[in-house]
């Protein structure tokens, strides 16, 4: 399994006990639109990521990020950078 | 005339109505104002008697949501100080503070702030938004880190929305939380940490003590916001910071003339020897006009007398202790199980019962504020109460009187007093 797609699958069980509604988890479903997801949740969500791999994710990347194919691109990147 | 070649012809265009986007906030209002209460957030003030009292639809109405806790409002030396202003320098100053916006009375202001604070520098600007607004985006810049508190007020967040700083948030008041974000960030670079002495929704206050010395240690510059802890916290009153005894470590204190003060404007004061320069480069400042030489001179006259209004102080811990502990044993949920500023949250089950109880209390002739997701932290339903120096006895008890009657008649269950 390639590290973007440990990430991904990774970030997916993160997010499923969030996943209230129950949507069909994709890397397009889309947080806001898709999963209806409110910005307390989706702050809990960051902190477990950013705790998950150690790495930091900066508020002002978030309104970039609308899909979960996308936060799991980022965070690959983010990982990867870390070295 | 006719129109030159170049003018666009009138077309069968569809233009997108930018206003569509709030439909769901227009019908969640409308719904609001269908079951027939009073609009939370339409209150007009037909005549204000004190500054704990007004008439509000013709009703004799008791105010406990102004954050007018020093009830400077009503003053005699307040008043005078502004009338001579007002006829020394006239309605306004037409212009920025760094162009022809700066008179005297501005300077008397700044020069009370600095005595207040005892700090060599003082910026006043128009509102308190505009004074985070600009000290947040002005101080981080591209390549710099803001730290801040997750329950920050709007004018913090948008401050970082305005720099162009990269951005980290922090669970609220916790210092485990802030350590593990401050360790992942790089050592070189500037931070900003951003606090609240008083957190205005649920009336709580921030460990200072704590949480400043996290972000010395990890090499943070650090801004507190005073703005619901200026006359009343601490010995000179400055606010939690100094109650908490870091005032050396606090590099920068926002605050504002909306609160104690109870005038309008916003300032920052600090020790920094380069501070000056910000009046030059932070557009909130530079690029609006300046307070009305009325406004900064009522301001000064209040800051001044602030310093020395022990009694007062003493009046208002006593007035919030007594709301407080009334509500409390009458089985009201409350936000902080102590009151540790003279804000007082009643917790609500949801929004229907939240605008119902509030209007009861209008209705009953009490003022308190109806607040709701997403101003408030975790999604919750606060009827909000601000306390007054002003407040006798009396008034607390009257409040207290219909708070239990509004209860009743809205089917509020209250607990067991513990």
């Amino acid at each position: 399994m390639t590290d973007s797609a440990a990430v991904y699958a990774r970030i997916i069980e993160l997010i499923e006990p969030l996943n209230i509604k129950k949507v069909a988890l994709t890397p397009d479903t889309t947080f806001a639109g898709d999963m209806e997801m409110d910005s307390l949740t989706v702050m809990d969500l960051v902190a477990s990521m950013e705790d998950e791999w150690d790495i930091m994710i900066p508020l002002n990347m978030l309104p970039d990020l609308e899909t979960i194919g996308q936060v799991a691109d980022a965070v690959a990147g983010l990982v990867a950078k870390k070295g | 005339m006719p129109s030159p070649a170049w003018w666009p012809r009138r077309v069968e265009a569809v233009t997108f109505d930018l206003l569509a986007k709030y439909d769901p906030l227009i019908a969640e209002h409308a719904g609001l104002l269908s079951t027939g209460i009073r609009d939370p957030f339409g209150i007009i003030m037909e005549k204000v008697i004190s500054p704990t009292e007004a008439i509000i639809k013709g009703r004799h109405t008791i105010l406990l949501g102004t954050y007018n806790y020093m009830g400077m409002t009503f003053d005699p030396d307040v008043i005078a100080a502004g009338q001579t202003a007002l006829r020394d320098f006239g309605a306004g100053t037409t212009g920025s503070r760094v162009l022809n916006g700066t008179y005297q009375t501005h300077k008397e202001c700044e020069d009370a702030l600095k005595d207040f604070y005892a700090m060599s520098h003082a910026m006043v600007f128009s509102t308190g938004y505009q004074a985070n607004l600009g000290m947040v985006s002005t101080l981080a810049g591209k390549g710099d880190f803001i730290i801040l508190d997750a329950d920050s007020h709007a004018s913090i967040y948008d401050g970082c929305k305005m720099s162009n700083a990269d951005i980290v948030r922090f669970r609220h008041n916790d210092v485990v939380d802030l350590e593990k974000r401050l360790k992942r960030l790089p050592p070189e670079a500037g931070k900003l940490v951003v606090l609240e002495g008083v957190y205005s929704m649920l009336g709580d206050i921030a460990p200072l003590k704590e949480l400043v010395a996290m972000a010395k240690a990890h090499g943070c510059m650090v801004l507190v916001d005073e703005a619901h802890g200026m006359g009343f916290f601490g010995e000179h009153g400055r606010g939690v910071y100094e109650e908490a005894g870091v005032a050396d470590d606090v590099d920068f204190v926002v605050g504002t003339f909306s609160k104690s003060v109870g005038t309008v404007g916003g300032f920052c004061v600090s020790n920094h020897p380069k501070f000056e320069i910000l009046r030059l480069v932070c557009r909130p400042y530079t690029f609006t006009a300046s307070l009305p030489p009325a406004v900064v001179a009522c301001s000064a006259t209040s800051i001044r007398k602030l310093m020395t209004a022990h009694a007062k102080r003493d009046r208002l811990w006593e007035a919030t202790r007594r709301l407080h502990g009334g509500l409390k044993s009458r089985g009201f949920r409350l936000a902080t199980d102590t009151p540790e500023s003279a804000i007082v949250s009643v917790l609500m089950p949801d929004q229907e019962t939240t605008a119902l109880m509030w209007s009861t209390l209008i209705e009953l002739g009490v003022y308190v504020n109806m607040s709701r997701p997403p101003a408030t932290p975790a999604g919750v339903y606060l009827l909000r109460c601000s306390i007054c120096a002003l407040h006798q006895d009396e008034q607390i008890d009257i409040v207290l009187g219909k708070f239990d009657q509004a209860a009743q008649m809205c089917n509020l269950a209250l607990h067991e007093a513990a």
